[in-house]
């Protein structure tokens, strides 16, 4: 197979994917299944260490879209296509089901324009249902619910590993994946545009603008002025997996014109999470948590289920939707430039990435760029499953007994086992952070926080992890 | 993965290797109870004392005081020596029914089904994010059991400057610890209007030490990108802020058990400690299991832990011995400023807990305690005790003053005036 990678001719490839979180990870994946010699290029060490690592992680049907809407459409669609791949590699999902909880009778008004508004969107599945159903399903939450919407597909994913199984993918097709790579300047050129790098000069034919939070920037070293990000804040807190009975489904609010509101959520690793908020800031990296966001998130948690608020809180993050002022993903294409934008994919771009990048491919066809589907391509990797949904390697017994080092626990509270360790940090895509080997693996994530296992999986972490060059060219020498 | 995974039996299954759980097996093996076995998921057994490589350890066991590692070692070989066995890196990840639980280990996946199972699980630190604190998440923000594990077994460096969250005996134990890993402890940081620990061990603290104390105080933020660089507090009286740079934070004390063993076997928790309902003889909400140590009392230190073991063993081996559960009891009610107490169930005919002591946490700072024992609105006993009751410590009381409740009363509360 290595043979008919496709290569770069003269150091330059056909598309530069620029920004390696779940958005470019699937353009840079989608295209190099076509004969294209392909770069991603990530300003971090990691791939999804922006927005793509901290979000609610809900694979949405997009009942609750705009209808008629680019983003209704894709995350309509990218809710079958991440289904499907994460059948294919192993990604973790739950379908878990979602109810919209009625609190008013102004929400409870409001219920049967959701439903219709989702059968506008083409999904037929939404009932309306009394209090006495809510509770039936959902015992633990607050008093004063006076009925519900059902989205019984709406489900939970796990948002790093489908970051992580479509870069690996991307990369096993062909695509150079150029860690520490920030552009910082971009020459369009007749033949190749050259995108500046930290790590050196990146030259390509076409360039496709994935920047997340960074997408006005890039494409403003194109020479455009469209539109400006805004980073809307969203933090969350998620609760011990001892708390995981309370909500075994999405619970939902009514939106608003907020945006979606604060929603109590199963995760796939088997916890609760509540969150998230929505606040406008200016700092791109006021990931931060702040005292307002939790006063904000425990007054809400304490009316939508107060048992949950006595559970132990193993974590809380931020994340930060780009959200721009347009009213739906902002993708368009400048074929003088040979350049795509793809931007503003705020709050539902992880269900939407697989989409995304197959209407990415589209518009480059249309546009020019001549393309023909690989014959053969790679098998999708197969992940690690860092899911409860499915056995998880500490309780494979054929696994131990082949290789003792998954019967050996070091992470006791997430269960994760010295071999997972081991294994993230020399696979494809490897750890090349501590960060990072908490989202391969979960190590370090539970309720401890490392109380018990934090020395030992930093011992482990520097045994196995490897210098793996990963600002070189790393697609190039194959 | 289909088929079950085999199974062993025992008569004790003793879960955890610290000091409650090495000391009842060690007296539970050398008593003749049958196989007695102990499992821990860490390489080494010895519990939290193997890594708290200070003096300090075994003084109301083993009457000496002992460095945490040496005191570890020597409950592991007096365990060993009694004929129990133990296996490290031995984890329990579940429960197959009642009296039987699963394990991952090295060796395999496989059950294990006792007569009697001894839970000595153990308690740890609330982390930052459990105790609700906003702000970046940089690295060298550390619990005291994360600090002393980098430093005494992994010999890892930690930062230079930094400050302890907590006053209580384990605060002054990170301080020393990170003294010799060569961070300077710069301030420490206490809600409480003294510090919380041991008179002696502050005056310590100060001269040894030299810790400053800010109390009446609260960590409200964790400042710094990627390495911590300061951390904001808030004096409680007049609301003031202010940010001390420092590149470590220790989040010391405020306890938790783990309980997930506990929980996951349905067994009745008190929403004290969080840890299983237990009466005096140690016996947990589910017949033939029973509950030892900083499980019970999150925390005290590990020579109390190792006398509960020392207790418990006494009632599995009657329970071995077919001896049933007594009558009903009533139910002890820790009473504010008390948060806690331990055990919390009294049946006639049981034995007295632990060193006949109830364990008690109390949230104010009370220097002349008088107890008092209140049972359906009358008062049984008022007692002053010669000792404070302070934060951050377990209190203790004689188990005499609950000699006149009346078995067939109702719940008895305890209070402190
Ligand atoms: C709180 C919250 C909750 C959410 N919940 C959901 C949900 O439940 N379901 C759902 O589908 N979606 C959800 N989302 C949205 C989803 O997370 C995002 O839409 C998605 O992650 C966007 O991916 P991305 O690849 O566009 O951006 P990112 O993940 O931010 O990736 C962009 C990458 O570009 C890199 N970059 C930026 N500038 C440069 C440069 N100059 N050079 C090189 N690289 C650069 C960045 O380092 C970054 O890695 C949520 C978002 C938030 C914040
Ligand atoms: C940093 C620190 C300093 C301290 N300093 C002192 C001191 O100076 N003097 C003093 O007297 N006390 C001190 N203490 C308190 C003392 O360490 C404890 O009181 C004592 O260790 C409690 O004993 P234990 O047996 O209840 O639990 P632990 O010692 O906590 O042992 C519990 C064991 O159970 C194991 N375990 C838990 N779950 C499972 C499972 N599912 N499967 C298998 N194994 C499991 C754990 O791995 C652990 O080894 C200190 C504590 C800390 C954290």
């Amino acid at each position: 197979m290595t043979a008919t990678l496709p290569r770069p001719h003269d150091g330059v490839f056909d598309v530069a994917v620029i920004g390696g979180g779940i958005v470019g990870a699937a353009i840079a994946r989608e295209l190099s299944g076509y004969d294209l010699a392909v770069a991603l290029l990530e300003a971090r060490d990691d791939v999804g260490d922006g927005t793509s690592k901290a979000n609610t992680a809900i694979l949405h049907t997009g009942f609750d879209a705009k209808p008629g809407t680019l983003e209704s459409e894709l995350v309509a669609r990218g809710y079958r296509l991440l289904g499907a791949y994460a059948e294919a590699t192993g990604i973790p999902v739950e379908r878990t089901g979602a109810i919209l909880v009625a609190w008013t009778r102004e929400e409870l008004d409001a219920l049967p324009g959701l439903k219709e508004k989702a059968e506008a969107n083409g999904y037929e599945h939404c009932r309306i249902v009394g209090p006495d159903e809510v509770y039936r399903d959902l015992p633990d939450l607050g008093e004063g619910a006076l009925g519900g919407l059902t989205v019984p597909d709406e489900a939970v994913i796990c948002t790093w590993t489908t970051n992580l199984a479509l870069a690996t993918d991307a990369q096993r097709r062909g695509a150079a994946l150029l860690l520490r790579h920030a552009v910082t300047g971009i020459d369009p050129g007749d033949e190749a545009t050259v995108l500046h790098t930290a790590a050196g000069d990146v030259r390509a034919r076409w360039v496709v603008n994935a920047a997340g939070l960074g997408a006005d920037h890039v494409d403003r070293l194109l020479g455009h002025d469209r539109f400006t990000v805004t980073p809307r804040r969203g933090e969350l807190f998620v609760f011990d997996k001892l708390a995981r009975p309370l909500a075994d489904k999405i619970i939902l609010p009514v939106p608003s014109s907020r945006g979606k509101g604060v929603l109590i959520a199963p995760t796939v690793y088997g916890n609760v999470m509540l969150g998230p908020t929505a606040e406008d800031l200016t700092d791109r990296t006021a990931t931060a948590t702040s005292e307002e966001g939790f006063d904000f998130l425990l007054t809400k948690g304490a009316r939508l289920m107060p048992r949950l608020l006595t559970e132990e809180v193993t974590a809380s993050y931020a994340g930060l939707r780009a959200a721009i002022d347009h009213p739906d993903y902002l993708i368009e294409t400048d074929p003088p430039q040979r350049y795509v934008l793809v931007g503003g994919i705020r709050s539902t771009g992880l269900t939407a990435g697989m989409a995304i990048a197959e209407h990415v491919r589209g518009l480059l066809a249309d546009a020019g760029l001549a393309m023909r589907a690989r014959e053969t391509l790679p098998e999708p990797p197969r992940m690690p499953n860092i899911g409860e949904a499915s056995p998880r390697p500490y309780q494979d017994a054929d696994l131990i007994a082949r290789d003792p080092a998954y019967g050996t626990l070091t992470c006791f509270c997430e269960r994760v086992t010295e071999g997972e360790i081991r294994d993230a940090c020399h696979t494809a895509v490897p750890a090349r952070t501590l960060d990072g080997l908490r989202r391969r693996t979960r190590a370090m994530n539970g309720r401890c926080q490392g109380f018990y296992c934090g020395a030992a999986v930093a011992a482990l972490y520097e045994q196995h992890h490897s210098h793996d060059g990963c600002h070189d060219h790393s697609g190039d020498d194959r | 993965m289909t088929h079950q995974p085999p199974l062993t039996t025992t008569d004790v299954l003793v879960i955890g290797a610290g000091p409650a759980g090495l000391t009842a097996a060690a007296d539970l093996a050398a008593g003749r109870a049958g196989e007695v076995l102990v499992v821990d998921r860490e390489p080494a057994a010895g519990g939290i004392p193997r890594h708290s490589d200070h003096t300090g350890y075994g003084l109301r066991d083993l009457h000496r005081v002992l460095s945490g590692p040496a005191y570890a070692r020597r409950l592991v070989d007096r365990a060993a020596a009694a004929g129990a066995g133990i296996r490290t890196r031995t984890t329990v990840t579940g429960w197959a029914d009642a009296a039987t639980v699963e394990i991952t280990s090295p060796e395999g996946r496989y059950r294990i089904r006792a007569r009697a199972i001894v839970l000595a699980t153990g308690a740890r630190e609330r982390p930052r994010t459990a105790r609700r604190i906003p702000g970046d998440r940089p690295e060298g923000v550390l619990t005291t059991g994360q600090l002393q594990n980098l430093v005494h077994l992994h010999h890892r460096p930690v930062g230079r400057r930094a400050v302890i969250v907590g006053g209580e005996p384990v605060s002054w134990s990170a301080a020393l610890t990170l003294r010799e890993a060569g961070c300077t402890p710069a301030l420490m940081v206490s809600e409480h209007p003294k510090a919380e620990s041991y008179a002696a061990f502050n005056a310590a603290g100060r001269t040894v030490l030299r810790v400053p104390v800010a109390t009446r105080t609260r960590v409200t933020r964790v400042i710094g990108k990627n390495r911590c660089e300061a951390v904001e507090i808030e004096h409680l009286d007049t609301g003031r802020r202010r940010t001390v740079a420092c590149d470590t934070v220790v989040f010391t004390g405020d306890w938790i058990p783990d309980h997930e063993l506990a929980r996951a076997a349905g067994l009745t928790l008190d929403p004290g400690t969080l840890g299983p309902l237990t009466d005096t003889a140690l016996r947990t909400s589910s017949p033939g299991v029973f509950a030892a140590g900083n499980l019970l009392h999150p925390v005290d230190t590990a020579d109390i832990a190792a006398l509960d073991g020392r207790h418990v063993a006494a009632q599995v081996r009657r329970h071995l011995d077919g001896e049933c559960r007594s009558a009903e009891g009533v139910r002890l009610i820790a009473d504010a400023p008390f948060r806690w107490i331990a055990p919390q169930v009294l049946r006639p005919g049981d034995p007295a807990p632990p060193s006949g002591r109830l364990l008690l946490w109390t949230d104010t700072f009370v220097r002349f305690p008088r107890i008092t024992v209140r049972q359906d609105s009358g008062t049984v006993t008022t007692r002053r005790l010669p000792w404070p009751a302070a934060p951050g410590r377990a209190f203790r009381i004689p188990s005499a003053l609950l000699d006149g409740v009346s078995p067939a009363g109702g719940p008895v509360h305890i209070g402190v005036r």
